[in-house]
């Protein structure tokens, strides 16, 4: 199967080592992505929360653009920002279920040409990842597994809300069976759709950061080495106000937030820097050795 | 047939049309209706009164038949479900027979389906002309009398089925009483206390167990199911599949000495009786008082089952030779003349509510389980403990787990409220910790129930209006580390809080039995929507079920506290009772007969019929319908490819001559 890759802004800026790291655990599994061409923004947040219809717009332009590209019969469109996976998801709904927004949607859509059908589905890495490619296929690429490394898996708010498309709304589990089969330890937390702050970190820090130190307190509290998120968003309001919220709460607060695709590429024993590893602010320097192999003497 | 209605000469119908109040009045010209039955063929008086199923109303339709002037009866009103039994009666009392008479639905199926006056005539307008369009190719019917077998079969033996088994069994009937467990006494034996009189649950559900057990009427089949149900109301024929306990129970005295010496020292299987909390051998009795009395072996735990290489010191040690490892299922067959199911309720799976952590942290219990928990004869001996062994200083109850959630179960379970009430009680008298209640709404309606909520308030427990929001075990304040935290919104105060507890009972709500499905089907009534088993009328006939002769007590027809049961299982009783006394039933004549010299012998309807009515007879090279057993489905009638097979009340011509009435007078 082939799958069209929907990047979104994010992946193109502050989650650089997402995308970065992504490509590269995707084509270390021989499965290749090809970036959807022209893709414009996917609505979310300022224009989701101003204008839903002009929000469904562009997302709808996302799609139709996807059809036009999949002249392999593709039908699945990836979306690894979580913002932009709920974002395109919820414009798919809402074309499906109310027909007068269709119908203006339509309309736009044929003053540039372009057609939407609805055959394409958004897809997260994850999902794609666990429930495609397999948790064994996976597993057996982990020359590297990261053995002794303990995760707290942290999914977001968006990642299974309010869709739940591929795991429980409440307590997902697809990030902590991956972390298992890369040889990881994931631990247990009541945390992993728990608010990072969004972007109430810039609006009212006061609010925003408070939320972030929730988390970041209790991963370090259980012991945690790493955070493991699927969301830019996330990944930046852990990792770049830590010194900030150490200052804040009178709390020294040092974790390594880490994209789940960057521990894949760990386990896989890729390069560090194409899985941006280099780009952290939280440095995490910890390396694997390569397990034995199965049967084989160990030297020394 | 000459005593009762003359159907020699013309057809003389007779059209009544109901106003019923304003019900079908207000939406239905009603007027227009009788002058328009009036033009129909046949049609020799049409009449119109306010409430044609009142005395007045039906004494208008006898006048007419006494006089002559009708021979055919036609009402215009409501649901047949409704009066179709009254006007039968009312023709056959005028001296018609009682199926010289069709009745058309202008109520449920126009008056209150439609605000459009125009097309609500227009449509009683066609029910009449089909109704009167039908009548006259009626043919008078007898109903046949079949007697009823006095036996009663009581599926369930909780306390609604042990109430109506010893009901029926004072009355000096005979009671079947089937259980699947080991013991009877359901969900109330493993109670501690019930409320709001906290008296102890066992002192008053044991006597009524043994009084079952010593019952010369009563023959009690524990750790049995029902396989089969065939026949009808009054001459039901049931199988009862027997499963082997492997201790033969007319020889074991309960001495218990098998259990000792088990070559299991110590017991190391989950106890089904105490939810899991405690461990049992493999052979066992559910609980000291388990009535019958008898152990019972697991054959999946049981060493002679898996290896066949025990040394078998249960039946060594066994001085009446009890112990037989080669039983095997046995099949009861019995008849019986009416059947009360009694099979009860499940609680709500708590883990399907991931955020209340439930299988997750070890001191997030359900309700039950502190049942047992605080239950003196439980895996504690009534000493509620958490995890780690120590008494808990705090406690949270949070109420409708699993009831009045638009993502689980939208109906309240009726019994959590009271029962929450309870444990919060028996929570402070045994460990003096604060209790916490988290509720949505308090429904304390019954007897004593509002003042037993009045005395909690007393008792300073604490009670917090809000659905609860989240259990975790992740820490904001130093007090909450090592704690359960309640992150609940309280909904008085218009606050969200944060409550850490050491220990929290989730009150799980009711749900109907797993199997409730299946169940329904072997005894082929209905369930509503949510699955409990559906009464023939949410008020007025609340015990009985679409199927004549098989009643309901208990929560398997919906959530019910003890007192409720109970009551429901007498009534259920004297409904069984009224049947066996009157001593027949009536058969309806709906039934299915064959024109045999049509027949083609195809024997299509031979494997169809679902109630194994009809026959092949060789020498006359035909099907035949048994009228007692056919229950006038009309699935052969459907099915014969030769037109053999034809149903009274639905003949060919009558069920064609509607539809041309429907369609001829749109």
């Amino acid at each position: 199967m082939k799958y069209l890759y929907y990047p979104g802004c994010s992946m193109k800026s502050t989650g650089k080592p997402y995308e970065e790291s992504m490509l590269a655990v995707f084509s270390a599994l021989n499965q290749g992505l090809e970036e959807l061409v022209d893709w414009n923004c996917c609505g979310a947040t300022a224009y989701m929360s101003i204008s839903e219809l002009k929000a469904f717009a562009l997302s709808a332009r996302n799609f139709a653009l996807a059809e036009q590209q999949a002249v392999n019969g593709e039908t699945n469109l990836i979306v690894p920002c979580a913002a932009c996976y709920l974002g395109l998801n919820k414009a798919q709904k809402n074309l499906e279920e109310h027909k007068d927004i269709r119908a203006i949607i339509d309309k736009g859509l044929a003053s540039a040409g372009l057609s939407y059908t609805g055959r394409f589905k958004v897809r997260h890495p994850l999902d794609v990842l666990v429930n495609d490619i397999g948790l064994e296929t996976i597993q057996k690429r982990s020359i590297r597994p990261l053995a002794g490394l303990k995760v707290a898996c942290y999914y977001g708010c968006q990642l299974v809300r309010p869709y739940a498309e591929f795991d429980d709304a409440h307590e997902p589990m697809v990030m902590d069976r991956l972390v298992t089969a890369l040889g990881g330890t994931p631990v247990p937390w009541p945390l992993k759709t728990r608010c990072c702050g969004g972007s109430l970190t810039g609006t009212i820090p006061e609010v925003g950061l408070r939320l972030s130190y929730i988390l970041l307190r209790e991963a370090q509290q259980r012991g945690c080495d790493v955070i493991a998120t699927a969301c830019p968003l996330c990944q930046f309001n852990l990792e770049c106000y830590q010194p900030k919220v150490s200052k804040m709460y009178k709390e020294r607060i040092d974790i390594p937030i880490l994209f789940f695709s960057q521990l894949m590429g760990l386990a896989f024993g890729l390069d560090r820097r194409p899985l941006g590893l280099h780009r952290l602010f939280v440095p995490f320097d910890r390396t694997f050795p390569v397990a034995a192999a199965e049967g084989g003497a160990h030297v020394g | 047939m000459s005593a009762e209605m003359s159907t020699n000469g013309a057809p003389k119908v007779g059209v009544y049309v109901c106003h019923c109040g304003i019900n079908i009045a207000h939406t239905v010209d009603v007027n227009a209706c009788t002058a328009f039955a009036a033009s129909l063929p046949y049609v020799t008086v049409a009449r119109e009164y306010k409430f044609m199923c009142s005395d007045p109303g039906q004494e208008i339709i006898q006048q007419d038949l006494r006089d002559g002037k009708i021979n055919r009866v036609v009402v215009a009103s409501c649901s047949p479900l409704m009066h179709e039994g009254t006007f039968r009666k009312a023709t056959a009392v005028g001296g018609g027979n009682a199926f010289m008479f069709q009745m058309a639905n202008i109520r449920e199926h126009v008056s209150w389906v439609t605000l459009d006056k125009e097309m609500a005539t227009d449509k009683a307008k066609a029910l009449i002309a089909a109704a009167v369009s039908r009548v006259v190719h009626h043919a008078p019917l007898v109903r046949n009398r079949v007697p009823v077998h006095p036996d009663v079969m009581i599926v369930g033996g909780g306390i609604a089925g042990i109430h109506a088994a010893l009901t029926m069994a004072d009355a000096g009937k005979k009671v079947y009483l089937v259980e699947r467990e080991p013991t009877i006494g359901g969900h109330m034996a493993k109670f501690d206390k019930t409320f709001p009189t906290l008296d102890c649950s066992a002192c008053i559900l044991t006597p009524k167990m043994s009084a079952v057990r010593s019952h010369p009427n009563i023959t009690l089949w524990t750790y049995s199911e029902v396989a089969e149900v065939s026949g009808f109301v009054g001459n039901f024929k049931v199988k009862v599949r027997r499963k082997p306990r492997y201790v033969k129970e007319d020889q074991c005295v309960g001495c218990l000495d098998c259990i000792d010496a088990c070559i299991y020292k110590t017991a190391k299987v989950p106890d089904e009786f105490n939810v899991g909390l405690s461990k049992r051998k493999p052979i066992y009795v559910p609980f000291p008082q388990a009535t019958p009395l008898v152990a019972v072996i697991d054959p999946e735990t049981c060493i002679e089952f898996k290896t066949h290489r025990c040394k078998k010191s249960c039946a060594e040690v066994c001085q009446k030779d009890a112990i037989d490892f080669t039983q095997t299922e046995q099949i009861a067959e019995v008849e019986v003349g009416s059947i009360i199911l009694a099979t009860g309720f499940k609680t709500f799976d708590a883990t399907r509510i991931a955020r209340y952590g439930y299988g997750k942290y070890a001191n997030v219990y359900t309700s039950l389980e502190v049942e047992r928990m605080v239950n003196a004869a439980g895996p504690t001996a009534g000493e509620v403990k958490l995890a780690d062994g120590s008494k808990p200083k705090s406690v949270a109850i949070v109420h409708c787990v699993g009831s009045r959630d638009a993502h689980t179960n939208r109906y309240c379970s009726r019994v959590c409220c009271m029962y929450s009430l309870k444990l919060a009680h028996l929570l402070k008298e045994r460990t003096e910790a604060e209790v916490y209640n988290f509720y949505i709404d308090m429904r304390t309606p019954g007897k004593g129930y509002e003042e037993f909520y009045d005395r909690l308030l007393q008792e300073n427990v604490h009670f917090v209006r809000g659905r609860v929001a989240e259990i975790s075990d992740w820490a904001m304040e130093k007090q909450e580390e090592g704690k359960l935290t309640i992150r609940v919104e309280d909904t008085l105060v218009g606050v969200v809080r944060r409550i850490p507890v050491d220990m929290v009972v989730l009150s799980v709500g009711l749900e109907p039995q797993a199997d409730a499905d299946d169940v329904r089907r072997k005894f082929n009534i209905s369930c509503s929507h949510e699955g409990w088993f559906l009464e023939r009328h949410p008020k007025l006939a609340p015990v009985s079920t679409f199927t004549d002769g098989v009643f309901l007590a208990g929560a398997c027809q919906g959530p019910k506290d003890i007192p409720d049961s109970v009551a429901q299982a007498g009534a259920a009783a004297a409904e069984a009772l009224a049947l066996i006394d009157r001593g027949y039933v009536e058969l309806e004549p709906n039934t299915a007969y064959s024109r045999e010299e049509l027949c083609s012998s195809c024997h299509t309807c031979v494997a169809l019929c679902p109630y194994g009515a009809i026959t092949f007879d060789t020498t006359k090279h035909a099907a035949v319908v048994n009228g007692a057993l056919c229950k006038g489905c009309g699935t052969c009638v459907a099915s014969c490819p030769s037109g053999a097979l034809q149903q009274n009340l639905f003949t060919d011509e009558q069920i064609f001559e509607e539809i041309k009435g429907v369609l001829k007078y749109v």
